[in-house]
């Protein structure tokens, strides 16, 4: 339904490119990028290691300068510039010396809302996805999906409209994950946000995406977008129709070519 | 075809037999050391203690070592009596206590916030690294001679030796803390747009602080030696000051009950640091 909707650009990438001076010679960690993402979309990209997914996060999150191109944000540039996008880390980065409710506000306090406003606002979301009774708590008595939990409700909280996540339930068990998945889902529905999400898990791109970017590596550069149009709300049975499976062998055929080319390359 | 030849040589390696086939294969035990209850650890200890003091006691009065120079422990008590009846105790305790006190708080204060500043600038801590090494490096006590002719023969000096002595480990065990900090960690910071003083005040302080509190207990140790050393080279009073004076004046049980006091006042102050790094341990992770 919000994919049918979708119009206004909210992210738009203008031939993004990345080279590393390293010591042994320029390294081109990725080739110019264009690509626009609808505002309210849920994309994925995948790829292997070194495919570049790291590094469009940094530079959209405007932690990296990219060396060509630009990032438009709502059709202005945003090139190199903080604070303008939620980003989560692969790793929780949950602050030990803070209580869950302390760590979620993190990004309100930085942009310097008041601690007690602040709380305010986080105390209810704590309450309705899944970390009632641990708002109290110090991050190392939650478990390992309660984390990421905690770490997605401060992104969410930092009140940006875009989430970059970069493989936020690349550590968890399969039974978690696919219960963080449909957490992550209503989350999405419930507000509205643009999220790009980064794994390597094919499954896990379609079943949560609207859209799904296949890349590959040497350089680092973007293959192929592939549209998901299954309509939502999604079961967790949609992974057995033959839609999603035909996706599915699409995107690993994609990624098995990217890969052939590499070893060939390197042999 | 040559994974399995592979795979068969290993499979004969790990048959082949680890020891002389005629001996029979024996078990053993793991090691494993039964505990002492409590009150036998002290007895034995207190045991040890009142056995050295009877048989220097025993020496020095059938004349198996000099007492002149060794004195003895009935002696010793005596002049304990007396060093606490006559005034002066007080009054040097209270001056080598309070420039223990105010050089391990200046040291290791200022010794933390120079480790944490290096945060702020690569470039400026690798300009400042060699100076460090090379002061830290520095017996500093070699310099004690020229402390007291700058800072004179009052408290001013002993805390300046005792605050060398300090900082520069603190200094240095800071900058671990700050060298440890995961960049993902400031990554995330900065992706929330936070400014250079928001990343410092809020992420760099509070993971340095461990750091910051594991080197208050060699800290004490090291404030308390940088205040004798002061004390010793010219001082008009002090611990330090009592015993180079009973030393110069040959009496030798005024040494052993000066340095009984020292000692005593060593373990206070080590004791009241533990227990504040205990508080503050708790209250960071709590």
């Amino acid at each position: 339904m919000i994919a049918a909707m979708a119009s206004v650009t909210k992210v738009h990438l203008d031939n993004v490119s990345m080279t590393f001076n390293t010591p042994s010679g320029p390294f081109q960690a990725l080739a110019p990028v264009t690509l626009s993402i609808a505002e309210g979309r849920f994309v994925s990209l995948i790829g292997p290691s070194g495919c570049g997914k790291s590094t469009i996060f940094n530079i959209v999150a405007g932690l990296l300068q990219p060396t060509g191109g630009r990032v438009m944000l709502d059709g202005a540039d945003a090139t190199g510039t903080i604070g303008r996008v939620g980003y989560m880390l692969q790793r929780d980065m949950l602050l030990p010396w803070r209580k869950v409710l302390d760590n979620v506000i993190l990004g309100m306090e930085i942009q310097g809302l008041p601690l007690r406003e602040a709380r305010g606002r986080a105390l209810p979301l704590l309450r309705r996805y899944g970390l009632a009774g641990f708002e109290y708590a110090y991050p190392n008595a939650l478990s390992g999906g309660m984390r990421q939990r905690a770490a997605l409700l401060r992104t969410l909280l930092f009140d940006t409209d875009v989430m970059l996540l970069d493989e936020p339930f690349g550590a968890l068990d399969a039974q978690t994950k696919s219960h963080m998945q449909e957490w992550l889902l209503q989350l999405w529905g419930d507000f509205g946000k643009t999220v790009v999400f980064v794994t390597h898990d094919v499954e896990e791109a379609i079943f949560l995406s609207d859209e799904v970017y296949v890349m590959a590596t040497r350089p680092g550069r973007l293959v192929e977008t592939i549209p998901v149009q299954i309509a939502r709300p999604r079961q967790r049975s949609i992974t057995l129709t033959p839609e999603f499976i035909g996706i599915k062998e699409r995107c690993m055929q994609l990624l098995n070519d990217a890969h052939k080319a590499a070893l060939d390359e390197a042999a | 075809m040559t994974a399995q030849d592979t795979s068969r040589t290993g499979a004969a390696l790990d048959l082949a037999p680890a020891r002389p086939a005629h001996k029979a294969r024996t078990y053993r035990r793991l090691p494993s050391q039964r505990d002492w209850p409590f009150w036998l650890v002290i007895a034995i200890q207190i045991g040890i203690l009142a056995g050295g003091i009877a048989l220097w006691q025993a020496a020095a009065v059938y004349g198996w070592i000099d007492g002149f120079f060794w004195s003895k422990p009935s002696d010793v008590y005596a002049t304990l009596i007396k060093f606490f009846a006559a005034g002066d105790a007080w009054t040097d305790i209270g001056f080598t206590f309070q420039s223990t006190i105010y050089g391990f708080l200046l040291g290791t204060a200022s010794g933390s916030l120079l480790g944490l500043s290096f945060w702020w600038s690569r470039n400026y801590a690798a300009v400042v690294q060699p100076y460090m090494i090379c002061f830290h490096s520095l017996p500093k006590l070699a310099l004690a001679p020229l402390v007291i002719l700058v800072f004179g023969i009052g408290l001013a000096s002993k805390v300046a030796i005792a605050t060398a002595l300090t900082i520069i480990v603190s200094a240095l065990t800071t900058y671990a803390g700050v060298k440890a900090l995961d960049p993902d960690q400031e990554r995330l910071f900065y992706s929330l747009g936070a400014s250079r003083m928001q990343v410092f005040r809020k992420l760099v302080v509070p993971f340095c602080l461990p750091w910051v509190i594991s080197v208050l207990r060699v800290n004490i140790g090291l404030a308390l030696t940088g205040a004798i050393v002061g004390e010793f080279i010219a001082a008009q009073h002090g611990l330090g000051r009592a015993i180079l004076y009973a030393g110069s004046t040959y009496d030798i049980a005024l040494v052993w009950v000066v340095a009984l006091v020292l000692s005593t006042l060593a373990v206070v102050m080590y004791g009241a640091v533990s227990w504040l790094e205990y508080v503050l341990r708790k209250g960071i992770k709590q």
